[in-house]
């Protein structure tokens, strides 16, 4: 369907080794938070990360912070990806890492999306580790992960 | 369209032109060794005679306001009046967006459209919990009435057309549409407008979810046997490509899944309310997305108005020429724009407009510089509405009605694109129809495979993005973007709260049982939600009672 390369050829040799290497997988959860139906770049980053040899659970749209939170510590996750694009990042990313507080469990977040200059230091003050803005490319989110997340257990 | 005696001539004098390819390519190849359009169709070197030898005028193009409307749907397209300009806006509280309304009225705007904040699209008042952070954000905040009536005012609903672009709560906000109308003395018959009230591409794209796929089409099916009743000048659903494409499709899935949406609907009307075809059809709208490939674009419109043409006449045998012709609106492409050098996305809209009234559009949105950053400022949206004045009036475009018929390149494209888009109709006719395709995941997981590709491409710079992967620098001076206040959010809940208090609830809840109860039937049920948005039964209440009855649909979440 896409005139010269399958999406099997697009994986690169480095992404074909992680997989196959024998060391635990990262599992990564990647949510959207709140009413925000711009799906395309959470499930762009999921395919991403799932070709990168990452174990990925991806919780569909339309999900309040609770039931991310539940679904972070049910899977036994180690980094959740929160998307949004709808305006609404401060209030409800906050309201996940509050409930991770709650929850007492340290998981990373790293959050995307139409996030406004402005909103970066404020969201890493939160305790957001990391915000990836629109145009960055999939294989930089990836190496970002390789550096900076190991297993949690 | 050609002689034998012309074609051999062509063929010669390719052979011999193809010889001095093949001499100049050893000293200078050319730039890529595959060229293609921003969805991955391989492109050409170049088109001559020969590929469109199989053309045939009078069959495949034809006059504008004729079968089979390759050409536009009215005789004189642009000559008689110019497309529409209709901005899509809505933001904060009702206030704020009827003043931009008026603003873009004034500064030449001749249509509206609205769009509303996420709770508003997914059926939660402004006081729900599932609302917070989210009130008037990507949208104007509607729950009662009273909001609607303040959204409205000052508004000649007599002379604009309005379009909503609103889907699972579509009954609901087309009601308050009516009765705000019916209240200023303006008659059903005398007002236009769309209710984008397309389900079946929210289950694919766009996602405002509510209802399962069946209950859906039926209420939509509702509405529309009660506009082709009462509400005569009123476009009851909006068949929508543009989120498909937003979602990340190529061009021909755009057109094939809208196109199959389509289909859906019409079948469920003639199966579901037992209309004659030509009673409802020709008030059916289509709304399209135009991207950055400007000839891929324009064959895909082209291609779309003589798809709609033969499925209408030959699939469901309507006899009105007006069943047959395709009108749409178009939106440029928002996932083209950059978040980087912003200001380069003028240059992009007015390509994509450009596109867009080449291929014959009905009414036109141009995004933005500064939508991929927030909603549009008062700066940014006067020059989009800009752009398209000055393609109306400077350019020179409008004069003659689809200039770019009889171009090799153009009409071959349009050819495979439509052959391409026949062969996922037919697939999807095989799976069982659209509904089953949808329950598969069939559009959803061809959709996720296209983005994941053009990311893949743009990742490798086999795709170029100016200012993303080339000729990036480092960015300043941003523009001026508008910013929500958080006050918005405690200014319509207070109203809210009023409304609530004041109305009469005894009435309120006998009109929610009466609509629960004819939910529960086969009755039409839109003379139902008029009387509950009458008695100001909030947003919320109206969906929580179809949320009972037919139970709610979650994203699937397909990757």
């Amino acid at each position: 369907m896409y005139g010269g390369k399958s999406l099997e050829n697009i994986m690169t040799q480095d992404s074909i080794e992680k997989a196959n290497s024998s060391e635990r997988k990262l599992r990564i959860l990647i949510a959207k938070p709140g009413l925000d139906g711009h799906d395309r770049g959470a499930k762009v980053v999921a395919r991403a990360y799932r070709d990168a040899g990452f174990e990925v659970v991806y919780t569909g749209l339309h999900q309040t912070p609770e039931q991310i939170v539940s679904a972070a510590l049910q899977e036994d996750v180690d980094l959740i990806g929160l998307s949004c694009l709808s305006g609404a990042h401060m209030t409800l990313f906050k309201r996940v890492l509050d409930l991770l507080k709650e929850r007492k469990t340290e998981i990373p977040v790293i959050v995307g999306g139409i996030i406004p200059e402005d909103d970066i230091p404020k969201l890493k003050e939160m305790g957001i580790n990391e915000v990836f803005l629109p145009g960055t490319p999939l294989k930089s989110i990836v190496a970002w992960t390789r550096k900076n997340i190991t297993p949690r257990y | 369209m050609f002689t034998e005696k012309t074609l051999k001539q062509v063929r010669q004098g390719g052979k011999e032109w193809e010889k001095e390819v093949e001499e100049v390519s050893k000293e200078k190849p050319e730039r890529k060794k595959r060229f293609s359009t921003v969805s991955d169709l391989e492109i050409k070197r170049i088109y001559t005679p020969e590929d469109i030898k199989d053309l045939n005028f009078e069959r495949d193009i034809g006059y504008p306001g004729l079968f089979p409307f390759t050409r536009g749907c009215q005789p004189t397209m642009y000559r008689g009046r110019e497309w529409t300009f209709r901005m899509f806006s809505g933001m904060g509280t009702a206030e704020d967006t009827n003043k931009r309304w008026h603003l873009l009225l004034k500064e030449g705007e001749t249509g509206l459209s609205t769009a509303f904040d996420f709770p508003t699209l997914m059926g939660y008042d402004s006081d729900s919990s599932r609302a917070i952070g989210e009130i008037g954000k990507c949208g104007v905040a509607i729950d009662t009435l009273r909001d609607f009536e303040i959204l409205t005012d000052k508004i000649p609903l007599g002379s604009v057309t309005t379009s909503m672009t609103i889907n699972p709560p579509a009954p609901i906000l087309w009601a308050m549409y009516l009765v705000v109308a019916e209240k200023s003395g303006v008659n059903w018959d005398k007002i236009g407008g769309t209710i984008q009230n397309d389900m079946l591409k929210e289950f694919i794209a766009q996602k405002t979810l509510m209802l399962p796929p069946e209950p859906s089409i039926r209420i939509t099916s509702d509405t529309v046997e009660f506009g082709t009743k009462y509400v005569p000048r009123w476009n009851t659903i909006s068949i929508s490509g543009y989120h498909i494409r937003e979602a990340g499709s190529t061009a021909v899935q755009e057109l094939a899944f809208t196109l199959a949406d389509g289909i859906a609907y019409v079948q469920d009307v003639i199966e579901r309310k037992k209309l004659d075809v030509d009673s409802f059809t020709p008030r059916l709208s289509f709304f399209f997305n135009s991207h950055l490939d400007f000839f891929e674009e324009i064959a895909k419109f082209r291609a779309a108005r003589r798809m709609w043409a033969k499925i209408m006449r030959d699939r469901f045998k309507a006899k009105d020429p007006r069943s047959w012709w395709m009108r749409f609106h178009t939106q440029t492409a928002g996932c083209s724009l950059t978040a980087q050098q912003p200001f380069n996305n003028v240059i992009r809209t007015t390509t994509e407009a450009l596109a867009a009234v080449l291929g014959g559009t009905q009414s036109l949105h141009t995004n933005s510089l500064d939508e991929v950053l927030a909603l549009p400022s008062e700066f940014a949206a006067t020059i989009a509405l800009r752009t398209q004045q000055i393609l109306a009036e400077e350019t020179g475009v409008a004069n003659t009605i689809d200039p770019l018929a009889g171009s090799y390149f153009v009409e071959s494209l349009t050819n495979q694109i439509e052959e391409e888009a026949w062969k996922y109709i037919r697939k999807i006719d095989d799976m069982g129809g659209m509904l089953a395709a949808i329950e598969q995941g069939f559009p959803q997981k061809e959709i996720a495979n296209a983005a994941y590709h053009y990311q893949k491409q743009i990742d490798e710079s086999e795709k170029i993005v100016v200012g993303v992967n080339k000729y990036v620098v480092k960015e300043e001076n941003p523009p001026q973007l508008l910013k929500i206040d958080e006050e918005v959010e405690r200014k319509q809940i207070t109203r809210l709260k009023e409304v609530k208090r004041v109305r009469d609830n005894r009435k309120v809840v006998q009109t929610l049982n009466d609509l629960r109860t004819a939910s529960k039937t086969d009755k039409n049920l839109m003379p139902y939600v008029i009387e509950a948005v009458k008695e100001n039964a909030t947003e919320q209440e109206i969906c929580d009672v179809w949320r009972e009855v037919f139970g709610e649909y979650h994203d699937p979440g397909f990757y």
